[in-house]
This record gives C-alpha cells, sequence and structure tokens, in this order.
C-alpha cells in the first residue's frame, strides 16, 4: 500500500517537474508548428483569407527567386558539408599523435572562432574582402593575383562566404572525433602495426569506420546549419549582388520582413524543414549501424 | 635511442599542418582585435601591419558615440536572465525524465526531442504573430520567453543526470524528503558540472544570437550588442576601425569566459553525441 503511494507521489511529482518546460514548448514550439502550417494555407500577405489550398506552395515553386536562393544554399552546403566532416577528422587524428601540452592549447585554439558570433565573423570578414583596403587582395596579391571585387562580383561572392565558412569552424567537430578516437581500443592500432600497415592505413581501415557514429552526428548537424545559413548573407551581402547570396533562409527572412509576405515565406520554411528532415532521416538509414569494438 | 628520434620526427608533419591550420583560422580574430587599436592612417597600410603601430583609441571613441554601454549591459541583462530560465526548467525536466517514474514518460520525452530538428525558420512567423499579440515586441520580453521551450537543455540535463546513482534518490525518500527537497538538496548539487556545461552554452548562444533580436526588436535603446554592431554597420558601410572596435566588445567577453570555463565547453561537446 505505502509503496503505492510512494509511486503516486513520484508521479505528481514528475509531472509538475516538466510542466514548465512543457508549458514554453506547448506555447513557442508546438502552437507556433501548426499555427505555420495553418498560415501556410491560409494565408496571404498578412491577411487570413481563408482556406487557399496549395497556392502558397505553388508561388514558391514559381517564385523566379526561389530556386537561385536554393541552388545557393546547395552549392554552400555541397562544398561545405564534406569539409566539414574531412577537415576536423584529419585535424582530430593529427593532432592525437601531439603531446599533451600541444593538444591542449591546438584545442583550445581551434574552438576559439566558434565562441564569436556569426555577427562579428562576418564583420571581420567583411573588411577582408574589402577590395581597396582588405587583407585578401593584399595576400593574393603576394602570388600575383590581380585584385578582386569578392563580394561585389557575381563570380565570387558566394565562394567568399563559402570560404569564410570553411575556415573559420570546425573546433567542435574536432573535439568530437578526439574524443571519439581516444574510445577506439589501442590493441587494434597495436594489431594493424604489427602487420605493418601505416599511419593512413590504420586512419582509413581502423579509425573512420569505427567513427561512423561521429561522422554521422558531425554530418546531420553540419547539413542542419549550412542549410540554414543565413548572418553571412544579411550582414556582408544583403543576398547580393543581384541574388548571387541569397540563401533559402536569406530569402524566408526577406519575404517575412521586407514584403510581408507570411503565407509563402511560412510555406518555404516548411519546405525547407521537409528537406531537412528527409536528409537527415536518409543519412541516419545509410549511416546508422551499430558499431561493435 | 635512434627509434625514439624516428618517432619524433614523424610527428614533425602533424604538429606543421596543425599548426598552420590554427594560423588560418585564428588569423580573423587577431586582424580584428589589432585593427581595433589602430588609427585611420595605420588602418589601411600595406602591408598590413599585425601590430597597431602607433597604437590608438580612436576607434573606440568613434564608436561610443553610440550606447555601446547600454548595449552591452541589455545583452548581459537577457542572456543572464535566459541562462537561469533554461537552466531552471531543463534541470527540473531532466530530472524527472531521468528518475522519475509516471506514464507517459517515454512518449512526452521523444515529443520534445522529435522536434530538435525541425529549423527555428518554420516558426518565425507565427512566433512573431504571438510576441505581438502579446505585447511582447520591443521588450526584453520577447528575448526571455520563448527559450523557456528549452528542448536541448531538458535532453543534456536528462543524460547528465541519468549517470547519477538511484540510490541518492531512495535514500533521501527514506529520511523523509519531499520530491522537491530531494531536487533542490540532493540531485541539483551533485549535477553543477551538468548546470555548468548548459549554463555556459545557452549564455554564449543568447549572448551571440542575431536573427530573433533581429525579428523582435526594433528600438534602438532595447538593442542588444549584435543587433547595435548591425545597425552599425548598415549606418557606416565602410567605418570599419569603428567596427572592429565593436566586433572586438561583442567578441571578448565569449573569449575571456572560453578561457575562465574551457573545461566546461570541452565536457558539453561530447555531451550531444553520445548514444543513448
Amino acid at each position: 500500500m505505502s509503496k503505492k503511494i510512494i509511486r503516486n507521489k513520484e508521479a505528481i511529482a514528475g509531472y509538475l517537474f516538466i510542466t514548465p518546460v512543457y508549458l514554453g514548448f506547448i506555447l513557442f514550439k508546438i502552437y507556433p508548428l501548426i499555427k505555420a502550417i495553418i498560415m501556410s494555407f491560409t494565408m496571404v500577405g498578412t491577411n487570413y483569407v481563408g482556406w487557399v489550398g496549395f497556392s502558397n506552395y505553388i508561388a514558391v515553386f514559381k517564385d523566379y527567386t526561389w530556386w537561385p536562393s536554393v541552388k545557393n544554399t546547395v552549392i554552400y552546403s555541397i562544398i561545405v558539408v564534406p569539409c566539414a566532416i574531412f577537415i576536423p577528422f584529419f585535424l582530430a587524428a593529427m593532432i592525437r599523435v601531439m603531446r599533451s601540452a600541444a593538444q591542449t592549447i591546438a584545442k583550445s585554439c581551434l574552438y576559439l572562432p566558434q565562441v564569436s558570433s556569426g555577427l562579428v565573423l562576418s564583420l571581420v570578414w567583411l573588411w577582408i574582402y574589402d577590395p581597396f583596403s582588405g587583407l585578401m587582395n593584399y595576400l593574393v596579391g603576394l602570388v600575383g593575383i590581380p585584385p578582386q571585387i569578392w563580394l561585389g562580383s557575381v563570380k565570387t561572392a558566394l565562394l567568399s562566404l563559402i570560404l569564410m565558412a570553411i575556415l573559420s569552424g570546425h573546433g567542435s567537430s574536432t573535439l568530437l572525433y578526439m574524443a571519439a578516437m581516444g574510445s577506439i581500443p589501442k590493441s587494434l592500432y597495436e594489431v594493424a602495426r604489427l602487420e605493418g600497415a601505416n599511419w593512413w592505413h590504420t586512419l582509413r581501415n581502423i579509425t573512420w569506420p569505427l567513427l561512423r557514429p561521429t561522422v554521422l552526428y558531425v554530418l546531420i548537424m553540419s547539413i542542419i546549419s549550412s542549410f540554414q545559413v543565413f548572418t553571412p548573407s544579411f550582414v556582408m551581402t544583403r543576398g547580393g549582388p543581384g541574388l548571387a547570396t541569397s540563401t533559402i533562409v536569406y530569402k524566408i527572412y526577406n519575404d517575412l520582413f521586407s514584403y510581408f509576405s507570411f503565407g509563402t515565406a511560412t510555406a518555404e520554411a516548411l519546405v525547407l524543414a521537409i528537406v531537412i528532415v528527409g536528409i537527415s532521416m536518409i543519412q541516419f538509414k545509410f549511416f546508422a549501424s551499430d558499431v561493435e569494438y | 635511442m635512434q627509434k625514439k628520434y624516428m618517432n619524433m620526427l614523424k610527428k614533425v608533419p602533424a604538429y606543421i599542418v596543425v599548426g598552420i591550420w590554427i594560423i588560418i583560422a585564428l588569423t580573423p580574430l587577431l586582424w580584428m582585435i589589432s585593427s581595433s587599436f589602430k588609427g585611420e592612417a595605420s588602418l589601411m597600410s600595406t602591408p598590413p601591419k599585425l601590430i597597431p603601430d602607433p597604437f590608438s583609441l580612436e576607434n573606440y571613441k568613434k564608436l561610443f558615440e553610440k550606447p555601446i554601454f547600454l548595449w552591452v549591459s541589455n545583452s548581459v541583462l537577457v542572456a543572464t536572465a535566459v541562462t537561469i530560465e533554461v537552466l531552471l526548467v531543463s534541470s527540473m525536466a531532466g530530472y524527472a525524465f531521468a528518475k522519475l517514474n509516471f506514464s507517459g514518460k517515454n512518449i512526452l520525452f521523444w515529443l520534445l526531442i522529435s522536434t530538435m530538428m525541425i529549423p527555428n525558420q518554420v516558426t518565425l512567423a507565427p512566433l512573431y504573430e504571438l510576441i505581438m499579440r502579446l505585447g511582447f515586441l520591443d521588450s526584453f520580453k520577447a528575448l526571455i520567453f520563448p527559450p523557456m521551450a528549452a528542448v536541448w537543455g531538458t535532453f543534456l540535463l536528462k543524460q547528465f543526470i541519468q549517470t547519477l546513482p538511484k540510490e541518492l534518490i531512495d535514500s533521501g525518500r527514506v529520511d523523509g524528503a519531499s520530491e522537491w527537497q530531494i531536487f533542490s538538496r540532493i540531485i541539483l548539487p551533485i549535477a553543477k558540472p551538468g548546470l555548468a556545461v548548459l549554463g555556459i552554452f545557452t549564455f554564449v548562444g543568447h549572448w551571440n544570437d542575431f536573427m530573433w533580436p533581429l525579428v523582435v526588436i526594433r528600438e534602438p535603446s532595447k538593442y542588444t550588442i549584435q543587433l547595435g554592431l548591425s545597425a552599425f554597420r548598415f549606418e557606416h558601410t565602410t567605418a570599419y576601425g569603428p567596427m572592429m572596435a565593436g566586433a572586438t566588445l561583442a567578441a571578448l567577453p565569449m573569449i575571456l569566459i572560453f578561457f575562465l570555463l574551457q573545461r566546461y565547453f570541452m565536457e558539453g561537446l561530447t555531451v550531444g553525441a553520445v548514444k543513448g
């Protein structure tokens, strides 16, 4: 009998303890999520006009600024995501052979750019890319390349944002990889070495396959973040020149707060959500196999 | 002996490659800090100098024509309030999901987690509308209340509290402590490392947050430092000197926090990727 009372008390406490988070969750996540779906089917501009069917979605796909934004986001991701997987992997493998004091220094230095906000990095890189006084034109000038209008030219604007992304991240992924590498039993490497495997062989045939769960995690996280890139486009280029650096999220923001077309903007965001969740699911299917040591 | 030298020699390429990468990764930040102390003339000098010569506070003077102090203190206020709120809400929920039994627990937990992958942009318009109807536009309430949906925090602390021994709770029950006392007197004190990790990530994340404040705050006296800087950037498109001074002011507190609390950053990173 008393056990039952304790169990009841425990259950009541459980519900009470999750009440605050669930209040926030329902009010600021679930309700807006349902509302977003409704908005995409009922809103034109800033007005609710009743059921409009898929017209907002159709408008998205017919919008001449949508596909360039999708294209830019995809190009951005196709280049940035593999870098975000392989660069930290190799960095981690190399840092692990270093002495422990050097390891600590390397880890902190790599992580440092990640505590700076996207806005701060965007401002710094805005200047680095300045055609007259920027560091970039000075550096490429050293190897004989003429000065470029990095952010002002259709040819180089998107590439400039990509380069910035590649050079200013990777700290947290490197640390993740290092932690995962540390949990691989040393005996595996010893056996491989006895059989004459070199550094590259062990990395390719032991470390990489055993790190699949971490690779999957880094992959999904970097896909999610690169599909949502916004701040550099907003701060550095305003999506331009033309539509050269307009990304999906930049377009969503613009449609919401420059053009006030709430219906189409939420439709765009929902399409983005479906793509992101879909890609992540596919990755899980293909990648997730339990690794046993 | 020779073998030892051979082994050391083999590691040299690793030091070189990692070293070069670190130099590349840190150049923008060093460049930002050093330029913020350069006068107008040396700012544009070719070749660029890393050490400011002459050392000048000109940029900071120009920057402080704007209410920078106000923006920084707004950021401190908002980030602190959000951090306290997130810590409280997620530790309670994390404890319940980790250690208490109640029906529907798993479903309720997975419902929370399942929304983690949905990008924030989906709820941007409806959330804006909600905030407007609540009368929170142009008020810190708009920045402080929505993070109450602390899904990631709940997940993180659940993972952490799960590793604590169940006996602690049982002994508390035997001593006749109430559920709240068990939580606040037994669990919270030993969960400090987990709380530290979540607190630091929350504070830094909200200090650095840009898009949401951009959407709900229009009144300059309510700007966070990030908003103030972005406004400055569009007002003075090529005033790079003061811009770098502002960027330094926005980044330096986070860099300091990082160096002081490095240990927790490193711990926190691995939590999200742990299976289970």
